[in-house]
């Protein structure tokens, strides 16, 4: 596909992508991150104390951002359908316990995820565009996920050339992103940065910036194959990036903080980082999600606490 | 006539092989024996429980795995370890009990004899608790006695040592592993213990010692869904029943012996081996 067939990102009123050099004048415009600052707000939001009544609430909207998420060569059917039963009814004991919000597999399971979740809210996700390199090429990468939207999948996860952005071909990267909106048609786009490839914080905020402008309906941090991904200052970055795209064009997309997010406490506090950062508008699964595997488990042994008022046991969650 | 400053020593709780102050920054004063405070031990908390469960949970695999073989190796070397602490432990014995140095010599003796006792029996309790089942039927059918998990227990309240290691290492011994809360008013020794466990080739969170007030912390262990048997040893029995209860509702094994059941100086015997084990039984065909 040549770039020529690309259209402009829908909405868009920063027309900075024209050639490299706008879009390397742009992104590098940004302001710098204070690294050191952004360390410290983000140690900061982590110290806020949660009290029961609002930590029942923090639970029950986390389990309804998760992305329940399995990315193993070894995905049975079998297992991808016992994923699947288990995102529509976390706490087969519970029924007041909310569905999550999507399922992510890899694009072959999709069928497989779209049987086993018909009827119910949860959303297939799949990850796509050569997950988790992206080192293949672009016809590939879109081959891929036409495959995957075809499938039925509702959500895709692509990841963006790190190397292209390292070297400094942003719009390599972006006519990349916008092609890959263009084949998703409905399908919601999420855009991964691999954040603990980008190194600096500098970068998270470019890549981010790069992302909200070529398309992307969500930003999301890693692939969840590398370390480290999700970290606190990095969520801080992508959810000022979000916000202020927002502010200047009117258009509220999502952040999805993946890899390394195992306990209720930490989605917590990232749950107080987006109400402080980006603002409350964002609280909810259409704006912000986590992907997880065991993170499910452990909200669910919170809740039972809540609701028991005794610690809970990994014996009273399923083994996925 | 020395200008030295005194160097005392911090009383800390003991967590996943760590020596971490209690999560709620309290501590309390220690009179032991007499009315003199002796130091000021760590208050833990319900999130101290908390904390010592998970890493109590967390080692069970590789303790529970360990050959009984390799278990008994690494209880005599706390017996070991122990023996080059000897006069500390007689003085601290001595400032929590009271009595005369001869009898607290007597019980920090018997207390390092008790733990080569159980060691010498890691390996040799599956003989004596299982076997070979006679059964009617083409099948070889035997029994054999495995770990129940983590074990909390509450330590005899009325002694500093000797208590202490006769019912935390009896559960040891058969692969549990163990959250113990340390008699309040007397825990010094049981500190020291838990830096003898540190040096003893006893991996972290096997054993986690938390010092503080039973009534607070018991409830919290009992209720743990994480945690698989409760040992009431030190509880009153008049309070024994809420926490036998709370413990009811995870289905634990609870032990609720007499008060000085296998804890003073004469042979313990093997009730608090047979205690904590679940005997699995497997049927197998004979002749394919």
């Amino acid at each position: 596909m040549s770039t020529t067939e690309v259209a402009p990102p829908p909405g868009s009123v920063l027309d900075v992508s024209q050639d490299n050099a706008s879009l390397r004048r742009f992104l590098h415009g940004l302001p710098g991150v204070d690294q050191v600052g952004a360390e410290a707000r983000a140690a900061m939001l982590a110290t806020r104390s949660i009290k029961s009544s609002a930590k029942a609430w923090a639970i029950d909207t986390a389990i309804r951002m998760v992305d329940l998420t399995t990315l193993e060569g070894s995905d049975t059917p079998g297992k991808v359908r016992s994923l699947c039963a288990k995102g529509r009814r976390p706490d087969a004991a519970d029924p007041s316990t909310p569905s999550v919000a999507a399922i992510c597999v890899y694009g072959d399971r999709v069928d497989v995820a779209v049987e086993a979740l018909h009827g119910s809210s949860v959303q297939v996700a799949a990850v796509a565009t050569a997950f988790p390199s992206g080192r293949v090429a672009l016809q590939t990468k879109l081959l891929d996920v036409v495959d995957a939207v075809e499938a039925g999948a509702g959500e895709i996860d692509m990841v963006i050339d790190r190397a292209a952005f390292l070297a400094g071909d942003y719009l390599s990267v972006y006519e990349e992103i916008v092609a890959t909106k263009l084949v998703c048609g409905d399908a919601h786009l999420k855009v991964i940065l691999e954040t603990g490839e980008l190194v600096t914080l500098d970068s998270v905020r470019r890549a981010s910036w790069l992302a909200l402008l070529a398309g992307g309906d969500f930003i999301k941090t890693s692939t969840g194959k590398i370390s480290p991904a999700a970290t606190p200052p990095v969520a801080l970055v992508m959810l000022q990036a979000v916000r202020d795209f927002a502010a200047l064009t009117g258009d509220v997309r999502g952040v999805k903080l993946a890899g390394g997010i195992r306990t209720t406490k930490e989605a917590v506090r990232y749950l107080v980082m987006v109400n402080e950062v980006a603002g409350d508008r964002w609280l909810s699964p259409a704006t912000f999600r986590f992907g997880a595997s065991s993170l499910l488990n452990d909200l669910l042994q919170q809740r039972h606490k809540l609701s028991t008022g005794a610690y809970d046991g990994a014996d009273y969650v399923s083994v996925d | 006539m020395s200008d030295r400053l005194d160097v005392r020593k911090t009383y800390k709780l003991y967590i996943a092989g760590a020596f971490p102050r209690s999560e709620s920054g309290r501590s309390y004063p220690v009179s032991g024996a007499g009315d003199t405070v002796l130091a000021h031990a760590a208050q833990a908390s319900r999130k101290d429980v908390r904390d010592a469960v998970s890493a109590a949970r967390k080692a069970f695999g590789g303790w529970s795995g360990a050959t009984a073989y390799n278990r008994a190796q690494v209880l005599y070397r706390v017996a070991e370890m122990m023996e080059g602490r000897r006069e500390q432990f007689i003085a601290e014995v001595l400032a929590g009990d009271g009595g005369t140095r001869d009898a607290a010599a007597t019980v920090v003796d018997a207390a390092i004899d008790r733990w080569v006792w159980y060691a010498g029996w890691a390996d040799k309790y599956a003989q004596i608790a299982g076997g070979a089942n006679p059964v009617a039927g083409p099948y070889f059918n035997f029994s054999v006695p495995e770990p129940s998990g983590v074990v909390g227990i509450v330590a005899p309240q009325q002694d500093s040592l000797l208590g202490l290691i006769s019912v935390i290492a009896p559960a040891l011994t058969t692969g549990n592993t163990v959250v113990v809360l340390a008699a309040t008013d007397r825990p010094l020794a049981a500190i020291t213990l838990s830096e003898v466990l540190a040096t003893a080739d006893l991996p972290g969170g096997v054993v986690n010692v938390l010092t503080g007030y039973v009534a607070e912390l018991a409830p919290w262990l009992a209720s743990h869904r994480d945690v698989n048997c409760l040992d009431l040893t030190g509880v009153a029995a008049a309070d024994r029943v809420p926490l036998a209860v709370a413990a009811a509702d995870s289905v634990k094994r609870v032990h609720s012996p007499g008060e000085r059941a296998g804890i003073g100086l004469d042979e313990p015997g093997l009730a608090r081996l047979a205690a904590f084990v679940e005997i699995k039984t497997v049927w197998h065909p004979l002749g394919v």
